[in-house]
């Protein structure tokens, strides 16, 4: 057997779960989709001592939409939500289709994922892009963490050892914005070497009201474009403006070298993808997010 | 630490104490004597280990034996009827699908559930699913025609159009 022993409780309550977590004392980890811990178990990169397996709490796999948000709860399979998206959601359905594959996504669930914390995972940074906030119940009650503030280093987030992520919301964007989603990897479903995703919305005299855009792969968290979404706003959306506003935000990234690429060629091809994403987004304004 | 489940494999149900460390992989392997489904990476990537969870396919070295508990699991032993072969399984044979077999349980196990799900995929299509599984022999191409072959093989026959009587003055292409 591969991971190390560990003690493994199924909870049937939120509340059992949560003070199961404590107990464990800061080396337990839940145990929902098990598509990241599981392999960590494996390698041994992680060696907690109790597992909590909240796959058979009840209320957890509700997917939710209300007055702008998108809710899912921390059973919500990627698959799920594709599924859901396939119907609702062209951004959601393409970002969930270069999440590994079909079957890591019918066990994935999205929350495991944007609390995983891989910076080169595509959830966290749709996360980021669409304003999301991460739903945490621990031992001192419930606290919304906005994405913002979630986000600290690779495969490290803002909650706490002893808390349960029980949900995620997405806000969704508002009505006739466009979508940008681009990513260069190896293989299809592998973690993107660099990506980028935008969202981006028109006033009625055609200039940009709102502009939003996320990396990821581009340093140890997803992080913002903030020169896009701060030189766009009140601009016509010219061929040339959104070239210069995805390159001003390339050029802040601070990219990691490794063995797939070097920080130069990430930082490069981070460039060209937020350019596309951009542009794509343009092209989709009117349509359906 | 051991538990003990309760899982139903190939339609048999089996009750056995596992070790919460245990994979599925390695229970069906090990306790079930399952050997079919094979053992790659044990990380998730390479597909070998496929098998499906109530119908839909999950790695069986990404789940504990713990968390199966109660569930439906289909191996490749359960694929094929009680005589003969799966269409699938009859595509990979007719199409040469596999040279040493290593990662073939897996695909199948996958290309069962996607065919239900893409009756008529594209070749994009299928490439795109097989991005999930590590091939290390046929560089894929003799698997896409397989997984096609079987496609056109599990497609409900096409009702043939009732035959209309020729009107005479119907001139000849000839």
């Amino acid at each position: 057997m591969k991971p190390a022993p560990f003690d493994y409780v199924a909870p049937a309550s939120l509340d059992e779960a949560v003070s199961a977590m404590a107990t464990g004392g800061g080396d337990a980890k839940v145990l929902a989709g098990g598509q990241s811990l599981v392999p960590m178990l494996a390698l041994r990169l992680a060696r907690p001592t109790v597992l909590v397996d909240i796959n058979r709490l009840p209320g957890l796999d509700g997917i939710r939409e209300a007055s702008g948000m998108l809710e899912l709860g921390a059973l919500v399979r990627q698959r799920a939500l594709e599924r859901w998206a396939a119907t609702r959601s062209p951004l959601f359905a393409e970002v969930l289709r270069h999440v590994a594959h079909p079957p890591i996504r019918n066990r994935g669930t999205v929350v495991g994922n944007v609390v995983h914390a891989d910076p080169a995972s595509e959830l966290p940074a749709l996360l980021l892009c669409l304003e999301g906030v991460v739903v945490a119940r621990g031992p001192r009650g419930e606290r919304m963490i906005p994405a913002d503030r979630f986000y600290r280093a690779p495969l490290t987030t803002a909650l706490d050892a002893d808390e349960v992520a029980t949900a995620v919301r997405f806000t969704l964007p508002p009505a006739g914005a466009g979508w940008g989603f681009a990513e260069v990897s190896r293989r299809h479903g592998d973690f993107a070497l660099v990506g980028a995703v935008a969202v981006l919305a028109r006033a009625a005299d055609g200039t940009v009201a709102r502009a939003r855009l996320a990396f990821f792969g581009a340093g140890g968290t997803p992080v913002r474009g903030l020169a896009v979404e701060q030189a766009l706003p009140g601009q016509a959306p010219t061929p040339a403006r959104l070239a210069e506003a995805a390159r001003a935000a390339a050029a802040a990234l601070a990219p990691d070298a490794d063995i797939h690429a070097t920080a130069a060629y990430r930082r490069e091809v981070a460039a060209t993808l937020a350019e596309r994403t951009l542009v794509a987004a343009l092209a989709r304004c009117g349509g359906t997010t | 630490m051991t538990r003990t489940i309760r899982v139903t494999v190939n339609g048999r149900e089996h009750e056995r104490a596992v070790e919460a460390r245990q994979t599925l992989a390695d229970f069906l392997r090990e306790d079930l004597d399952l050997t079919g489904t094979h053992v790659g990476c044990e990380h998730g990537v390479c597909g070998a280990c496929t098998v499906l969870l109530d119908g839909e396919p999950i790695r069986a070295c990404l789940m504990l034996a713990v968390q199966a508990d109660g569930q439906r699991i289909t191996t490749i032993e359960g694929v094929a009827p009680a005589e003969g072969l799966h269409p699938v399984q009859e595509a990979f044979w007719a199409k040469h699908g596999l040279q040493c077999g290593y990662c073939t349980p897996g695909i199948i196990m996958s290309a069962c559930a996607f065919l239900r799900e893409r009756p008529a995929p594209s070749r994009e299509e299928i490439r795109e699913m097989l991005a999930g599984h590590l091939c290390r022999c046929t560089g894929y191409h003799f698997i896409v025609e397989a997984i096609e072959a079987a496609a056109q093989a599990l497609a409900p026959p096409i009702p043939r159009p009732t035959p209309r009587p020729t009107p005479r003055s119907t001139p000849r292409n000839e």
